[in-house]
């Protein structure tokens, strides 16, 4: 029996929605809310979405379960009163900087202003202004345009499953703050930029390069070049009123050339390579059945989460750079030569769907003697502001087509985009090496789709998969391989919904349709390339015949891999017992993780401190609690000077600080 | 399994060998008056005279079975704090208020060895200056009708036998073995018990929610994070009968199928804190509490959480979310806490009043508890009274009784701002706390139950009744409650949290006399907002203060805003200009200044400023000679 | 108890309280009680320390410690005043109060601890004791309807005291 609600005396046919917001969306009628998040938790805050059910009174449509027959109104006059004091209490002390933000054209505060007829905000301003956190290489934060929805909170929480923000503090000093008020530069913020895109309004954005790219082309002495990753090409045009997944490739590039990039390559490129590199290091893994499964590494937001989280897993990431790092490393090596530039004045510029890949270009291991190999990162969003500031039209652009040889891809590295793309790259790739037969339209169905977590068993069970996105997946995922409840042999992480292409740095996504033709049309490209496999990319088979060697040489470990390394959450951060701040004091860190803990560790650190104590050696040592690796199986870890100890016993560490104060006695 | 029959027989042989029994006050109140060094200097006085003395009357303390000429108890909070520190000696029901230290030895002498009267420590009557010997004379205490304290004042709270004599735990055996969950509910639903801490939703009622929910884990648990300012019947509960509230607890976790509780309590409350972990080790020593409760294979077990300062969390979703370990932010409803509470399980809250009073219903029987009160609320309330009243404390009326009963005769009347008796200085009474309203004079007759304030912008909340005399100015009264909610927001709903910031920076307007006529109109209008679309409960009345004054005190709002001028000259900004008549020498200088013609007088008799006409410009101030105007 | 000492006492507190709570992220309120019992207030370090115990974020700890009023994440001084501000207090007479302790230890609302650490004053939310309005507590004792005399009488006994054990 079909079951019918009446939104304003019209029959809607109530299906599986959850709530009056969703099903009044479906009857074409758009209930502003800030904190309603189809993809989030209720949280109910906002109280814009107010409806007037009959026989209840008012409620809110986000929490309110439909009943057959209900009976609902939309817009009431006091409903239409209360919404616009509701939104003039917000704007009393919002900012109102609007023709100075860059989410102007995108901010929902301004929309549902705009749409109730405020022309006056009876309130005042009762909250002092407070600083904006700069710190971040990706990010922004105004707490002076926060309306507090907290749908920020929620997705680093229940998507990203790190928590990096929070809400702090209480009523009127509620803000949404770093851990103890720090910058996000000094948490354990990943830099997926997620907030951002969830943000309705400027109060989480996207920090900006433009100013140092146009300093790079109007310096006339710089030699700018571009790469573009895959998915910017179907998101870029829907800033230009073009559907969403529309391919824009060749008019991007045209746009590119107009503003002054002197080449346009393609990261699909450096990714065929990452296929390349990528899959021949699983492959002797696999062979070797050591390190498994092996993690991709593409993602920076990956893998700065992993670094901070998972220690125990570093081993097992590839350690294949991004492609866009790999693209800067062969960009940086070889164009300065092929084009006859200097490598000093050669300016890579990557436009990306991505705030992280901001965070990784800037990453002490990828720059050498005070060169970085990729020098400012551009999002999609970026790109589109500064094509439009040119004042150019990308609509009427005539297509034009990348330069060569770092602008011809295959098929493999488009698919990049895409959350189960570089599993599919690489399966297309090594698919020979286990017998696994490859379908007439090269399309490997078993790791497409949408799902947080999708897993395929290849080759008869002989290769194990699984492929995640959003790290609150990746996290209970490596749960389960840490705890050898599950076992794979690759595993593909991306943060961002989607993967690239639902990145932070792409236009606002505004319904999961959106994310879905972006998507589909990034496969669709891979469909009418003349190539899909990376092995068959001729470019690629030529920087190995004339700089790589072969996969995994020497050289390409020095150009395309790189090392991993445990980091803390919180900067500086440390529980230091004693003697904190003093530089020539030798430094004792104990290790106090759960594990270590069970060990005895703590014990360990009470009777060293109680020792120090009787010997009055206080002035000799800085003591301190740490956590250098949660799950450690080598525990008690504990570092005394360079000197770091494993499986330590009281005895053997009493010994070695009696040495130490000896020597300094 | 205890047999409880036998522990009652036991306590009340053993207490019948004792020929007098002294109760000395342990509230918070009297503690902080120096009951406790009271206490000490009276156990010690009567043991010096060789008397047999007893502090701990347990029932199967055999050595109690001998006679005792002085069984002593520090008891929990007796209501009338105010004359405290209070000790009572039975059985000529003596009571004795503000003892010192140096009464003890007169006492001890004249009252428990003899039973002779001490004139100068009984209480007297502000007005007549009657003195009366103990609580079944004093008016404060005959004129209520003490049901869910009863016991409160009276019983030794760490003595679980003194409970059980009083006929404690009787009800909870009673529903754990004869009872089934559905007799339960259905039995509190008959007997019309509406939750004291707020809303006065049928307690029945709720647990029947909580009982058709099909799960195995389901939680009890009790509010005791008593936040209204002027309210602490709950913490007088939970540190005089603590073990009301456990067997409240039991009963209602019989009655929904749990098998855990808490009990959530300010952390402001530390002696309350103590009492109730005590009186539940203690329940669980005895197996009252535990893993087969009297036989029935039922399980149940209590756990204590203090708070950590949050007014908020005495909302109901808030608290859960608190004793989660989170932020104590409301949640939406539906779903109800009764659906999915605390860890997702079904979770029937009640508050300490509420549950205190469940025992009593089953004790007394539906009948016997519907006999007090209105149809519609029955049975007693306990309200705070404090303010600008004779007698403050602790008192418990049935529904129904009117404010005027309540202030003019339990309260012993209302004070000036001399600090006089003078019934025609009331002004107000607010009731509620922060989130009830301002009532007045028009409402002194009308009957206190959940609707009727309803119906008039007030709430019975949690029960503080601030009386307040016709020295306070209504706009500041509504302008510190604002203070207090704004403040106390949790900051989670935009109608709550950016509202009352508004309307706090308005009423300070209106006090600061820079406020207008269109502030008022937005003040209302503010008010009205947060009041129909705030999250919780707290934000829906959070505007209740201001909306009561502005309907019952618009003239005083309007004196403010139009003629700059504070009737009850409390608000230092709009205190108006006058001259002292002492040294004003009739020279007419101001009189001839002043714009509007406020000023008048005869020439060489001291000058009159009109404040109402008064713009205060300040040009007489300035004229003035002989420096008479300010 | 030199410095050395005391920190590693503290920390084998910190080491008790999460063992007592069984490391449990439901637990954090009750944790951040006894913590901050154990430190008098909640130190960052120590903060980060019990996050990563929980295994909870530590933004998320700081948020539920800055939500609630009895959690301090400043050091307080020596001695601790609280006057309540309760409806009974404030209209009996509190505010005389609050402003002769503030002037005397020259604090005011947002200042509330003085340099020399020895003073921190606080009002705070009813303490349920009305009958008594007002109310001050000085050091856990609580003192009932005082004036303003009588609270600069309290701290000039603490003040003497003081003196006396220097």
């Amino acid at each position: 029996m079909e079951k019918y609600i009446y939104i304003n005396d019209r029959p809607v046919l109530w299906e599986d929605e959850k709530n009056i917001l969703a099903l009044a969306r479906k009857a074409h009628i758009e209930i502003p809310t800030f904190c309603y998040h189809s993809e989030l938790s209720l949280y109910g805050a906002c109280r814009l979405c107010m409806v007037e059910v009959e026989g209840r009174g008012l409620v809110t449509s986000c929490s309110t379960e439909p009943f057959e027959g209900m009976r609902i109104k939309t817009h009431t006059r006091q409903i239409l009163k209360l919404r616009k004091t509701i939104v003039e209490m917000l704007l009393a002390n919002h900012d109102q900087e609007c023709p100075k933000c860059s989410r102007a054209d995108d901010c929902k505060l301004r929309d549902v202003s705009n749409r109730l007829g405020i022309d006056k905000v009876r309130f005042r301003k009762t909250r002092e202004r407070k600083p904006k956190d700069l710190g971040s290489e990706c990010l922004v934060r105004d707490p002076n345009k926060c309306v507090l929805c907290g749908d920020c909170v929620r997705f680093c929480d229940e998507i990203q499953g790190i928590g990096a923000i929070d809400f702090a503090a209480r009523g009127q000093n509620v803000n949404v703050a770093a851990a103890y008020g720090k910058s996000l530069a000094q948490v354990d913020c990943v830099n997926c930029g997620q907030c951002a895109a969830v943000c309705p309004t400027g109060a989480i954005v996207v920090k900006s390069h433009i100013p140092q790219v146009w300093d790079a082309i109007h310096s006339g002495e710089k030699y700018v070049v571009a790469q573009i990753a895959p998915a910017v090409r179907v998101a870029l045009g829907e800033m230009f009123k073009l559907p969403s997944g529309e391919l824009a490739t060749g008019k991007m590039i045209a746009a590119l050339r107009i503003l002054g990039f002197k080449k346009v390559f393609d990261t699909a490129f450096s990714a065929d390579l990452t296929v390349v590199e990528e899959a021949n290091e699983f492959v002797s893994r696999k062979s070797k059945g050591e390190k498994l499964p092996i993690f991709t590494s593409c993602c920076p937001a990956w893998v700065k989460y992993a670094e901070q989280s998972y220690p125990q897993l570093l081993g097992n990431l590839s350690s294949c750079r991004s492609p866009q790092q790999m693209f800067g490393a062969i960009a940086k090596e070889r164009l300065p030569q092929q084009l006859g530039v200097e490598k000093e004045k050669l300016y890579v510029v990557s436009i990306m769907p991505c705030t992280a890949k901001k965070y990784e270009c800037k990453r002490p291991e990828f720059s050498h003697d005070g060169i970085a190999d990729v020098d400012v990162v551009l999002t999609t969003q970026e790109l589109g502001r500064m094509i439009k500031e040119a004042g150019i039209d990308l609509n009427d652009l005539e297509p034009e087509s990348m330069d060569l040889p770092m602008g011809f891809a295959t098929g493999a590295g488009v698919i990049f985009g895409n959350s189960g793309g570089v599993s599919e790259a690489v399966l297309r790739y090594a698919a020979d090496k286990f017998d696994i037969p490859v379908p007439e339209n090269i399309v490997l169905q078993e790791v497409r789709g949408s799902s947080g977590l999708r897993e395929a068993s290849l080759a008869d069970g002989n290769l194990k998969m699984a492929v995640v996105h959003g790290l609150k997946n990746a996290q209970i995922l490596c749960d389960k391989i840490v705890s050898g409840e599950a076992e794979y042999d690759i595993v593909e992480v991306m943060a961002c919904p989607g993967g690239c292409t639902g990145g932070a740095g792409q236009p606002i996504v505004h319904n999961k349709a959106q994310r879905k033709a972006r998507t589909t049309s990034l496969y669709h490209a891979d469909k009418t390339m003349p190539l899909h496999r990376a092995q068959d990319n001729p470019f690629i088979n030529e920087l190995y015949e004339t700089l790589l060697e072969k996969p995994n040489s020497h050289q390409a470990h020095e150009l395309l891999h790189t090392a991993y390394k445990h980091r803390k959450r919180i900067d500086d951060d440390e529980l230091s017992l004693s003697g904190a701040g003093a530089e020539d004091r030798c430094k004792v860190r104990v290790c106090v993780g759960t594990s270590c803990y069970l060990r005895g560790s703590q014990d360990i650190l009470a009777k060293t401190l109680q020792m120090v104590e009787e010997n009055a050696w206080g002035k000799h040592f800085d003591i301190g609690a740490t956590f250098c690796s949660e799950t450690c199986d080598k525990g008690p870890t504990i570092s005394i000077g360079d000197q770091t100890i494993h499986h330590a016993t009281l005895p053997q560490i009493r010994e070695m600080i009696s040495k130490a104060a000896g020597t300094r006695e | 399994m205890p047999d409880l029959n036998k522990i009652r027989e036991s306590y009340n042989a053993a207490r019948e060998l004792c020929k007098k029994r002294v109760v000395v006050c342990a509230g918070t109140g009297c503690i902080a008056n120096g009951s406790l060094q009271v206490f000490e200097s009276l156990k010690n006085a009567v043991a010096l005279r060789g008397l047999e003395i007893t502090v701990s009357l347990k029932s199967d303390d055999t050595s109690a079975h001998k006679a005792h000429d002085v069984y002593m108890i520090g008891s929990g909070c007796q209501g009338f704090c105010q004359v405290g520190p209070l000790v009572t000696i039975e059985p000529a029901g003596i009571l004795y208020g503000h003892v010192k230290p140096e009464d003890i030895e007169e006492i001890v002498e004249k009252s428990i060895i003899n039973d002779d009267l001490i004139e100068r420590l009984l209480y007297h009557d502000p007005v007549s200056g009657k003195a009366y010997k103990g609580n079944a004379e004093i008016p404060f205490y005959t004129r209520q009708s003490r049901t869910g304290l009863k016991e409160c004042g009276h019983v030794d709270p760490e003595n679980i036998s003194e409970y059980i004599a009083h006929g404690g735990y009787f009800s909870a055996e009673a529903a754990y073995t004869r009872y089934s969950s559905q007799d339960l509910c259905k039995l509190y639903k008959e007997s019309g018990l509406r939750g004291r801490g707020g809303g006065g939703f049928s307690t029945g009622l709720k647990w029947e929610f909580a009982l058709k929910e099909d799960n195995e884990k389901k939680y009890v648990v009790c509010n005791g994070d008593e936040g209204d300012p002027g309210a602490f019947m709950d913490r007088s509960i939970l540190e005089g009968n603590p073990h009301s509230v456990i067997e409240g607890m039991m009963i209602a976790a019989r009655a929904i199928g749990a098998d855990e509780g808490y009990v959530y309590v300010r952390m402001e409350y530390p002696l309350a804190c103590t009492r109730i972990r005590k009186a539940i080790q203690v329940a669980e020593d005895c197996g009252i509490l535990g893993d087969d409760i009297f036989g029935s294979g039922k399980k149940f077990r209590i756990n204590v959480m203090e708070g950590a300062g949050a007014f908020v969390c005495g909302e109901e979703t808030a608290l859960l979310s608190s004793i989660e370990g989170k932020r104590g932010m409301p949640n939406p409803k539906p779903p109800f806490p009764a659906q999915k509470g605390l860890f997702g399980k079904p979770t029937v809250i009640n508050n300490v009043e509420t549950l205190a009073l469940v025992p009593v219903v089953m004790q007394q029987g539906v009948d016997k508890f519907r006999s007090l009160g209105t149809p519609k609320s029955p049975g007693t309330k306990t309200f705070a009274l404090t303010g600008h009243v004779a007698n403050t404390g602790l008192i418990e009326v049935p529904f129904g009784t009117t404010i005027r009963e309540i202030v003019f005769e339990i309260g012993g009347g209302v004070l000036d701002k001399d600090g006089k008796i003078n019934n025609d200085a009331f002004k107000a009474v607010q009731i509620g706390g922060p989130s009830g309203g301002c009532l007045t004079r028009e409402h002194l007759d009308i009957p206190l139950d959940f609707d009727s304030l309803g119906a008039i912008g007030a709430m019975v909340g949690s029960g503080g009744m601030v009386v307040m005399n016709d020295s306070t100015c209504m706009v500041e009264t509504a302008r510190y409650f604002m203070t207090f909610t704004q403040h106390e927001s949790c900051g989670k709903c935009v109608p709550c949290r950016e509202g009352t910031r508004q309307m706090l920076e308005m009423l300070e307007d209106v006090v600061n006399g820079d406020g207008t006529e269109e502030t008022l109109e937005l003040l209302q209008e503010a008010g009205e907002a947060v009041k129909i679309t705030s999250l919780c409960g707290l934000g829906k009345s959070a505007p209740n203060p201001v909306l009561s004054t502005l309907r019952y005190f618009r003239d005083e709002y309007e004196a403010h805003v139009k003629a700059k001028y504070c009737p009850t000259r409390a608000c230092k900004a709009l205190t108006p200009i006058s001259i002292d008549p002492q040294t004003c020498r009739g020279c007419t200088l101001c009189k001839r200044v002043c714009p509007v013609g406020a000023i008048s007088g005869e020439v060489k008799q001291a000058h009159v400023i009109d404040p109402l006409v008064c713009i205060k410009c300040g040009a007489c101030v300035s004229t003035c000679k002989f420096k008479a105007i300010s | 108890m030199s410095a050395t000492y005391a920190a590693a006492h503290s920390f084998n507190k910190v080491m008790e309280i999460l063992d007592r709570f069984e490391r449990s992220e439901t637990k954090i309120i009750p944790i951040l009680q006894a913590v901050q019992e154990e430190y008098r207030y909640l130190p960052q370090e120590v903060m980060t320390f019990i996050a990563t115990s929980l295994g909870v974020s530590p933004a998320r700890l700081y948020g539920v410690a800055t939500f609630y009023s009895h959690f301090s994440l400043e050091p307080k001084g020596k001695h601790i005043i609280k006057m309540c501000d309760g409806t009974a207090c404030h209209v009996r007479g509190s505010s005389a109060v609050i402003d002769a302790i503030r002037k005397r230890l020259n604090l005011t609302a947002k200042k509330i601890t003085t340099d020399d650490m020895m003073y921190t004053f606080e009002t705070v939310s009813c303490l349920g004791a009305c009958g008594l309005a007002p109310v001050l507590v000085v050091d856990d004792a609580i003192h009932g309807q005082v004036t303003p005399e009588q609270a600069l009488d309290a701290i000039e006994k603490i003040e003497a005291e003081e003196r006396e054990n220097a």
